[in-house]
């Protein structure tokens, strides 16, 4: 029980970064990379500030904002600067590991008594739960803590995913979709795409950092090395989510990012329960998404011979 | 008005890749004039098109819509004064958007676009009518996303963006070569229309001389980055096929002869 709330919520905190990660990898068809410093940049800058004593509201936020800022320069450079959008992306994230060493002051920052949103969700869940500080969820006994995280989490990605379909659907939100779809015909059509870029990539790494800032929150500290390997993982859940709501429509998109995060988590605590060396994690999540990219082609291929017409790849 | 003045553009200048591409051209458009622009392959008049557009700084000359100077501004301003169809069908349309919304974005062009709702009630009315106004039986598929449509189709929902607002000026870049005969038919008519209707002033270009004896009511004709033909009135009206077949024809001797005489002096002298 533990195990599934524990995954839960946790995927329901990494479901923010899986939808950062859609609005970039999806939206504007940007790999970005500038994702793995700015999941531990959210997580550094709310972690110092909670610990300096300063409230969840406020060290969450602004680690939110320090995120958009990093998207921007990463923006700036591919738009303005005409860089390859990989290597402006590498940049950033290179410059923001030094920026996070700062920012922590050392490479691992542990909460401490630190009050964050998880010791708020924990006292709210204590006033629900028998003195052994567990409540009936689904027939069973469960840890109200783990349980109000869950909830906690989740209804902030509903909350964030709901706001993104609204501003999807706004003048500039659209235009920002069609940005990533035709930049030529953005343009056409009066706007600044490099504009419209950079503000999409501020706003995935906004929401990049937020994930940060609560998974921080959610751990009980801030490390250094949290963002290797965030890109693939975040990619990994859209890609399940696409396949799971089987849907180009943007609404079963953001949802299917979110429930790709959470299921995905559920596979890696199942893996890692039947014995997966932690070690293999990021190398089955690198296999598997490579998988995921490729086989969609190679089903089409393979069909088209079976039916006897060329391959039209 | 559009009034370009002694524009030229080269590029890859310095490389053995140099193309001059636009060599000193000058063109006044008067307002509500419908202009077709030919020429062969390599003649700058695509060129042309994009200088005015904006796609590339020009390397010297001014170009002057509606009484601005836009020489310097980059494309995505000059939008607000210029709508454009390109060859591509895929250049004009967001394929992943819908056509309600592709429409409801070109509805802003040149605006601000801001954070109220791309479709709000009464916006899907407005739109519907105007794609019936096209007559492609296209206003019962406006949530289907635009990529699903042919290519004929897509050409002409782009041509109704960009004149949903009224331009100052419109580019068709060979906007109906890409398409099959039939479609280029179709597409071409609904062009005239629309600019006969809201008296734009239009550049086209065009491969078809079908194209270019019928429609317009000037011809412009470039070779080598300049204007070599230019005409109007009743000169144009009377203008058939094989008169600018033969046109060109000359031109390509007189490249020749050209050719030719700088080969014998390269021999002779060097």
């Amino acid at each position: 029980m533990s195990l599934l709330l524990g995954a839960l919520g946790m995927g329901s905190v990494l479901a923010l970064l899986a939808l950062g990660i859609f609005v970039s990898f999806r939206i504007f068809a940007f790999p970005d990379m500038t994702a793995e410093g700015s999941v531990t940049l959210g997580a550094a800058v709310a972690a110092a500030l909670l610990v300096a004593g300063h409230d969840p509201v406020t060290a969450t936020a602004a680690a939110t904002a320090a995120g958009a800022v990093a998207g921007t320069v990463t923006g700036v450079l591919h738009t303005r600067f005409r860089l390859n959008g990989l290597l402006a992306g590498i940049l950033v994230m290179t410059a923001l590991y030094s920026i996070n060493l700062h920012i922590m002051g050392r490479s691992n920052l542990p909460l401490g008594e630190a009050q964050s949103f998880v010791t708020l969700t924990g006292s709210l869940a204590a006033r629900f739960a028998d003195h052994d500080g567990n409540v009936q969820f689904m027939g069973r006994a469960a840890s109200a803590q783990d349980l109000g995280l869950f909830i906690g989490a989740a209804i902030f990605a509903g909350v964030v995913c709901a706001a993104l379909y609204l501003f999807f659907h706004t003048r500039i939100g659209s235009a920002m979709r069609a940005t990533g779809d035709n930049p030529q015909m953005i343009r056409a059509l009066g706007s600044n795409d490099g504009m419209l870029i950079t503000a999409g990539l501020a706003l995935s790494n906004a929401l990049v950092a937020l994930s940060g800032a609560l998974l921080a929150q959610y751990q009980g500290f801030a490390d250094l090395q949290m963002g290797i390997g965030m890109l693939v993982w975040g990619l990994a859940s859209v890609i399940i989510g696409e396949s799971l709501t089987g849907s180009g429509k943007l609404g079963y998109l953001l949802i299917g990012a979110i429930l790709g995060s959470v299921l995905f988590r559920l596979l890696v605590a199942v893996a890692l329960r039947w014995g997966l060396d932690p070690a293999d994690l990021k190398l089955v999540t690198a296999v598997f998404v490579l998988i995921a990219l490729v086989a969609p082609g190679m089903v089409a291929q393979l069909r088209g011979r079976l039916a006897g017409g060329a391959p039209n790849a | 008005m559009l009034e370009i003045q002694g524009i030229s553009k080269t590029f890859h200048a310095g490389t053995v890749n140099e193309v001059r591409s636009l060599r000193g051209v000058n063109l006044t458009i008067d307002e509500g004039s419908f202009v077709v622009v030919i020429g062969t392959n390599g003649s700058g008049k695509s060129t042309l098109l994009n200088a005015v557009a904006g796609t590339f700084p020009v390397d010297t000359g001014s170009i002057r819509l509606a009484g601005k100077d836009i020489t310097r501004w980059p494309e995505h301003r000059r939008a607000a004064l210029i709508g454009r169809v390109f060859q591509n069908p895929f250049s004009g349309t967001a394929p992943h958007l819908t056509v309600a919304e592709n429409l409801a974005l070109a509805e802003r062009r040149g605006l601000s676009l801001g954070l109220g709702r791309l479709l709000p009630g009464g916006a899907r009315e407005r739109i519907r009518s105007g794609i019936r106004a096209l007559g492609m039986g296209l206003e019962d598929r406006l949530d289907n996303a635009i990529g699903s449509l042919s290519g004929g189709q897509r050409q002409a929902l782009t041509l109704l963006m960009a004149t949903t607002l009224r331009p100052q000026l419109l580019l068709l870049d060979e906007h109906t070569a890409a398409l099959d005969p039939r479609s280029a038919d179709q597409v071409v008519r609904i062009t005239d229309r629309i600019i006969a209707r809201d008296r734009l002033t239009a550049m086209m270009v065009t491969h078809s001389m079908q194209q270019a004896v019928t429609y317009g009511d000037r011809l412009v004709m470039m070779h080598r980055g300049q204007v070599v033909l230019d005409l109007r009135g009743a000169e144009k009206s009377r203008l058939r096929p094989e008169d600018l077949l033969q046109r060109f024809e000359e031109l390509r001797r007189a490249d020749l002869v050209d050719a030719a005489a700088a080969d014998m002096l390269r021999r002779r002298y060097v």
